[in-house]
């Protein structure tokens, strides 16, 4: 069965079906998502009104038995930024519907009844039903609701009270294989869905769909080569299932780059008690499981089963960043408390990056003291939840708090804050928030690979030679690889072994019986870029909003008392491929 | 002459977080890893006072050499 689009318009709540255009064809995850909003969503829009899109597309690779193939893109204008955005999670939805035969599925249109919607996606098509029960709810309330509705092996995806209340912290979650949740997180794409009044969409599968592939037996021996290169490698064979991202924490910390207090010290007292280290130990003695994946097929299992103190569930896919987040930028130094505020937040439905580096802004203001974890946890609960004035605040992110607090160290670039890595101490990274279409991402171009991790080469992540060129390889690289539905973490072993990239390129080209060359997939990652670079200079961005907050410059950030030392037009030679 | 050395991740299965240590004459970071029973091949990040450094690289008074294995998130 040849792939279709899936057509969903909340307006006058019809689904259909059409053809797959020919230039949509070798497209797939974010390189589709993309195109469609590129192609469909004037770029003044509002973000939250009738004339954007909400666009979920599987990854070309997704549905197969491609180790790590399961990321499911979700593209739009996003309310948080005002740019084109692409967030990806894992969890079980991409390869459903890519069984399913759906290259992409569009949700269109506002209905204009007050009411909220499910969505239900199966071998027949869509059907459309109002879901009065589930308003209010957190996602994991709607996804056991699903699972009892519609089986075990349901797909969900789902917004939480968040969503609902269309805050620009609010992510969209994803059901995975345990019926735990993975979340795309970043860019309020959220309360686009709470826009479209979709509460949640599940999705089921017959046992035998299956992805179809051109030429199975070039298509087996790429899976093996790529198989074996993501096992062999050390960072995704051995570093990632036994300690988890979080082993970042003292990496970084001890490279001087780790936000501290709100983005003013690069190191953080405390970081031992809250690192990959210590929660793999806690782990062990509690347990829990220290290997875990976040969809079916995962090689790494970079995820984990965390427990509290008395041995019961609390957070899996207990992520660096999250950690990083509440912990060192807010000074929190407490595990069990972070890992409560992770599921709170998985729960209610809000990115982890934005509200926990906003609750470091509004510390900065004084709404709490640094360290006050059981203040964030309230306020999670009692105020983001509900929806309350300071929770409603709170929802707007950390630019809209820095500004009602009046503060002037507010990390965030086209508004999106700003993840885990300073770009003061690990520069290249700092290109990649500056001129990533998505705002502040430290996914778009992973430059700490090359400038601390020595992954993929090694650039010196104190000085300026280099890191432009370095940003914009990765941002080209990561755009492709976003495309195949692949987990980023295969970066690093395709960075280090040719065979692996080489094994990428064979599936792609087995899975559909063509002949692309390494060639045409960098080209593929150089369209992808420009298509959305070209949609945020028609929203009316310029070169001026591919810059660091003034702060950074001003600002020596300790221990290596660095500042941000580009100049504009040395960040806009970005753009010149 | 002190050097303060940091082990992280597996390397400190067996061994330590952190120790000051003597040594009477100028020692690079090569000699420090065998000295400890590290092979080679796994160090992944060396970091002399917060810098990337190199194993060959020679450690001065009042140093502080943290050692990791290749590692890595995001």
């Amino acid at each position: 069965m040849a792939d279709r689009i899936y057509r969903v318009n909340m307006t006058d709540l019809t689904a259909t079906t059409e053809d797959v255009p020919e230039q949509w064809a070798g497209l797939g995850g974010r390189g589709l998502t993309s195109t469609i909003v590129a192609a469909e969503v004037p770029p003044t829009c509002h973000p939250l009104g009738p004339d954007n899109k909400l666009v979920f597309a599987p990854g070309l690779l997704s549905g197969t038995v491609t180790a790590n193939s399961g990321r499911l893109s979700v593209g739009a204008k996003s309310p948080l930024t005002g740019t084109i955005k692409e967030s990806n999670a894992g969890g079980t939805a991409s390869q459903q519907l890519a069984k399913l035969g759906i290259k992409a599925l569009i949700i269109e249109g506002q209905p204009e009844k007050d009411a909220w919607y499910t969505l239900h996606v199966t071998a027949d098509g869509v059907t459309i039903s109002e879901e009065p029960d589930l308003a209010g709810k957190g996602n994991f309330a709607v996804v056991n609701a699903m699972v009892e509705r519609h089986g075990d092996r349901t797909g969900v995806i789902s917004i939480g009270p968040a969503g609902e209340m269309k805050m620009a912290i609010a992510n969209i979650s994803v059901k995975d294989p345990e019926g735990k949740i993975r979340s795309a997180g970043r860019g309020g794409l959220g309360a686009v869905m709470g826009s479209k009044k979709v509460k949640c969409i599940a999705v089921n599968v017959p046992r035998e769909a299956a992805v179809p592939i051109a030429e199975p037996e070039k298509f087996k021996a790429a899976v093996r080569v790529f198989a074996k290169a993501l096992q062999e490698h050390p960072v995704s064979g051995q570093g990632l299932p036994t300690y988890g991202t979080s082993v970042l924490i003292n990496v970084i910390n001890e490279a001087g780059g780790l936000p501290t207090r709100n983005f003013r010290y690069g190191q953080f007292e405390h970081h031992d008690k809250i690192s990959g280290e210590t929660m793999h130990d806690l782990i062990e003695k509690r347990g829990g499981k220290t290997r875990h994946g976040c969809h079916m097929g995962c090689v790494i299992q970079c995820s984990q089963i965390y427990n509290d103190a008395g041995g019961k569930y609390k957070s899996s896919g207990f992520e660096y960043e999250s950690i990083w987040a509440m912990g060192a930028d807010c000074c929190v130094d407490d595990l069990d408390q972070i890992a409560e505020a992770d599921s709170l937040m998985d729960d209610i439905g809000v990115d982890t990056i934005e509200t926990s580096v906003t609750m470091g802004v509004a510390m900065e203001g004084g709404l709490l003291p640094f360290g006050d974890g059981a203040g964030i946890l309230r306020i999670l609960d009692q105020d983001v939840r509900r929806g309350t004035p300071l929770g409603r605040l709170i929802g707007g992110g950390a630019a809209a708090v820095g500004k009602a607090y009046g503060v002037t160290r507010v990390p965030v670039v086209k508004n999106q804050a700003i993840p885990a890595y300073d770009p003061r101490a690990v520069k290249g990274i700092g290109i990649t928030y500056c001129t990533s279409t998505m705002g502040a991402d430290h996914t778009a171009g992973y430059a700490v690979a090359t400038n601390i991790l020595k992954v993929g080469g090694d650039v010196d992540p104190l000085k300026k030679e280099g890191q432009v060129e370095l940003s914009r390889n990765l941002q080209i690289a990561t755009a492709a690889l976003d495309s195949a539905g692949l987990c980023i973490f295969v970066a690093f072993p395709a960075l280090d072994i040719p065979e692996a990239f080489t094994a990428i390129v064979d599936m792609i080209n087995a899975r559909f019986g063509i002949s692309l060359t390494a060639d045409d997939v960098t080209e593929l990652g150089k369209n992808i870029l420009r298509t959305e670079h070209e949609f945020n200079l028609a929203a009316g961005f310029t070169n001026k909003d591919d810059r660091l907050p003034e702060f950074f410059s001003r600002e020596k950030f300790p221990p290596h008392n660095v500042v941000w030392d580009f100049t504009g037009e040395e960040i806009d030679e970005f753009w010149n491929f | 002459m002190q050097v303060t050395v940091r082990l992280f991740a597996g390397f400190r299965i067996g061994r330590f977080k952190e120790e000051t240590r003597q040594y009477d004459v100028p020692v690079t970071v090569k000699q420090i890893v065998t000295g400890l029973g590290i092979p080679e091949a796994e160090v992944g990040i060396i970091f002399i006072n917060g810098r990337n450094a190199s194993l060959d690289q020679t450690l001065a008074e009042g140093d502080t050499l943290s050692l990791f294995p290749l590692v890595g998130g995001g």
